[in-house]
């Protein structure tokens, strides 16, 4: 087992502790950097989205796993990203300029959202959040002149310093990553300053905080259009993705998707963005395996333990059948969300962190380390 | 004004159904302080059994329907044992997204077991009408208003006259305090989600005749259920059903009166409007904390 031992403060607020975190990320970004020459396309594609979840999920955590201010409207600044985006586009208006508008404006509307928030706790944010996003949602069908409606807006390819990118080009997998890691980076460095000293402080009590001196109208505010402002430049790169966008992509199921995004992934730590969004856009890929070789894999697995072969085919017709039905990816959402709810609640970051301490301690690791403690008494319609 | 009357008449009929989703959440709510986004599923799902009992069974009507209550109540008992007690104490954000979870869930099966199409449930309301001077009201919405009335004055006699009842606003207050008190708290939840799942049934198979069941409509009109709860403050029984009339006359006299695609939004407009002026609903409770 390592033992930090740190003797002052730059040693505290360190972003690498010690060389194992060099060694480790250094070895993950070189693994990244020769993905596109390995990958195929399709992987690929999927890393891009991966990118792009992860952007969002870190925003979703600086405002609910770091402020504690549940939000299901993310989708809508998402989609207000994607919109400047594309009206910016149709002005020849050059990438770093509306790719920074995008987030500049996002992070105004989400400031906006953050005042009526203030008086609003717990279940009321959450409503609200829902609201603005279906607001939003209306608004993008109803101002035609701007959004052209239902019928969507096509979203041309990238263009950085006269070369163009296209979206399924290495060079846009690059700039996904690139975008992914300076926000990751720059929320880091957010979270050590009194800023999100403030936020984490809001988040374990507001009363707290409000006695210690933070003014939690503010912070909140303002975690709110950090929050919005990371969602809408990683629309910018949502819509140079998918090249073409409408009001119906951005309802409440994508809201849910980030926050699963960050529930899977755990979310007291920014790692929990990056591993959610790896397992929520790699269920896809998943399922079209389970749909195209599992139904062979279980008859033959069947056939081993002694099914005569009728059995094994109608074994085989019947998962094929079950594996294409209809809605059955909707079926694997909540049972997984329910799993991780109930059995997994420090997401998969917390199962790394808890496997990685059973090996530390080996022999002397015990369960209740990581046990999490129940509350009764508190009421949180009186806090 | 003969249009005005008829579409306030409908939009309180349509209220009284989100009043109705709007009931079981603030039963959830009143007795455990956990939100159960999967209300409007239940309510769908309640429809499906009814549906199976009545439709494809052949069963009578009022049979059909006090077996699909029963079935729901127990599932929603079932739903408790199985994924809200092992969290009970937990954040409240936990209990949200199990219930989200949950919600999926019973979509996507409703969805795999019944198909994905409309389904009608015959009642004995679906055909008459009822006539005042030139007034037109379908009996399948006086049979909703009807049911939301006696519902809601049951569940309000329940809550503030019954040991039970007491017991469960205690338990919601400080469950540990309450338990200490010798009221099984555990028991008293089981039983809160089973009459809310039955609500919800109630709901369900009311709602057949006028909107029909399909694997979505949960989603729908729990959707909008919310914004009623919200309205009425989270803690309050007639609060819901007034929140939810209030909803349904606002969608209905702003899709009638307003340019298209008002309809949709105005209800979370006005929901916006009250959130800001006034937090806790308006029927709710403000409790300020004592350090």
């Amino acid at each position: 087992m390592r033992f930090i031992f740190k003797t002052d403060y730059e040693d505290d607020i360190r972003l690498f502790p010690h060389s194992g975190y060099v060694w480790s990320y250094g070895t993950l970004l070189l693994l990244l950097a020769i993905a596109p020459f390995v990958l195929s396309s399709y992987l690929m594609s999927q890393l891009v989205f991966v990118c792009i979840y992860a952007t969002v999920g870190v925003g979703l955590l600086i405002l609910t796993g770091f402020t504690g201010q549940a939000s299901l409207g993310h989708a809508a600044f998402l989609a207000i990203g994607a919109y400047t985006t594309a009206y910016l586009q149709q002005y020849n208006v050059p990438f770093p300029v509306y790719f920074l508008a995008a987030g500049l404006l996002t992070g105004v509307v989400g400031a906006l959202v953050g005042f009526p928030a203030l008086r609003l706790q717990g279940i009321y944010l959450v409503i609200a959040t829902i609201s603005f996003a279906f607001i939003v949602e209306e608004i993008l069908a109803r101002w035609e002149s701007v959004t052209h409606g239902n019928e969507g807006m096509r979203v041309k390819t990238l263009t950085l310093l006269g070369t163009a990118v296209p979206r399924d080009s290495p060079a846009f997998y690059f700039l996904c990553l690139g975008v992914l890691i300076l926000t990751i980076v720059g929320s880091l460095n957010l979270l050590r300053s009194p800023t999100g000293r403030a936020f984490v402080a809001i988040r374990d009590s507001e009363t707290a905080a409000r006695s210690m001196g933070v003014n939690v109208a503010l912070y909140k505010v303002k975690s709110f259009a950090i929050s919005a402002a990371i969602t809408g430049m990683a629309g910018c790169l949502y819509a140079h993705k998918l090249s073409f966008i409408s009001p119906e992509m951005f309802t409440l199921q994508l809201s849910i998707e980030f926050i699963i995004v960050i529930l899977i992934g755990g979310t007291f730590s920014l790692h929990g963005a990056v591993l959610g969004a790896i397992f929520l856009v790699m269920i896809d890929p998943f399922l079209t395996y389970l749909k195209d070789d599992m139904p062979g894999i279980i008859a033959n697995v069947a056939a081993a333990f002694g099914a005569s072969k009728a059995t094994a085919s109608n074994i085989q017709s019947n998962v094929a059948a079950f594996a294409s039905a209809n809605g059955l990816k909707g079926a694997i959402y909540g049972v997984i969300i329910m799993l991780f709810v109930l059995f997994e609640p420090l997401g998969l970051y917390g199962r790394w962190l808890k496997i990685k301490l059973f090996f530390q301690l080996f022999p002397l690791y015990k369960r209740a380390t990581f046990k999490r403690q129940k509350i009764y008494v508190k009421s949180e319609r009186n806090r | 004004m003969l249009d005005f009357v008829q579409q306030l008449v409908s939009g309180i009929a349509l209220g009284c159904v989100y009043g109705l989703i709007a009931l079981g959440f603030v039963l959830i709510y009143k007795a455990t302080e956990v939100v159960n986004f999967a209300q409007g599923d239940l309510m769908m799902l309640g429809g499906f059994f009814a549906f199976t009992f009545i439709g494809l069974m052949g069963l009578n009507y009022w049979i059909g329907f006090a077996g699909a209550v029963i079935a729901m109540a127990l599932f929603g008992m079932l739903t408790e044992r199985v994924i809200v007690r092992p969290i009970l104490g937990y954040p409240q954000f936990s209990v949200i997204m199990v219930t989200i979870g949950l919600g999926y869930f019973l979509r996507s099966i409703t969805g795999i077991i019944w198909g994905t199409d409309d389904f009608k449930i015959d009642t004995p309301f679906s055909q008459g009408v009822l006539r005042i001077g030139s007034l037109v009201l379908a009996h399948d919405k006086l049979s909703v208003i009807a049911a939301t009335i006696i519902l809601c004055a049951l569940l309000y006699l329940f809550f503030n006259r019954t040991t039970l009842g007491t017991a469960m606003r205690a338990s919601s207050e400080n469950m540990l305090a309450a338990y200490y008190m010798g009221i099984p708290v555990k028991r008293v939840v089981s039983i809160v989600w089973a009459i809310a799942a039955a609500v919800a049934t109630f709901a369900g198979v009311l709602l057949a005749p006028i909107t029909f069941i399909h694997s979505n409509v949960g989603l729908v009109l729990g959707l909008k259920a919310f914004p009623a709860a919200v309205l009425g403050g989270f803690g309050s029984i007639p609060g819901a059903v007034v929140g939810g009339i209030l909803i349904g006359v606002i969608e209905s006299m702003a899709g009638f009166y307003l340019p298209q695609g008002w309809k949709d939004v105005a209800p979370y407009i006005v929901l916006l409007a009250v959130l800001l002026l006034k937090p806790e609903g308006i029927f709710g409770l403000h409790v300020r904390k004592k350090v």
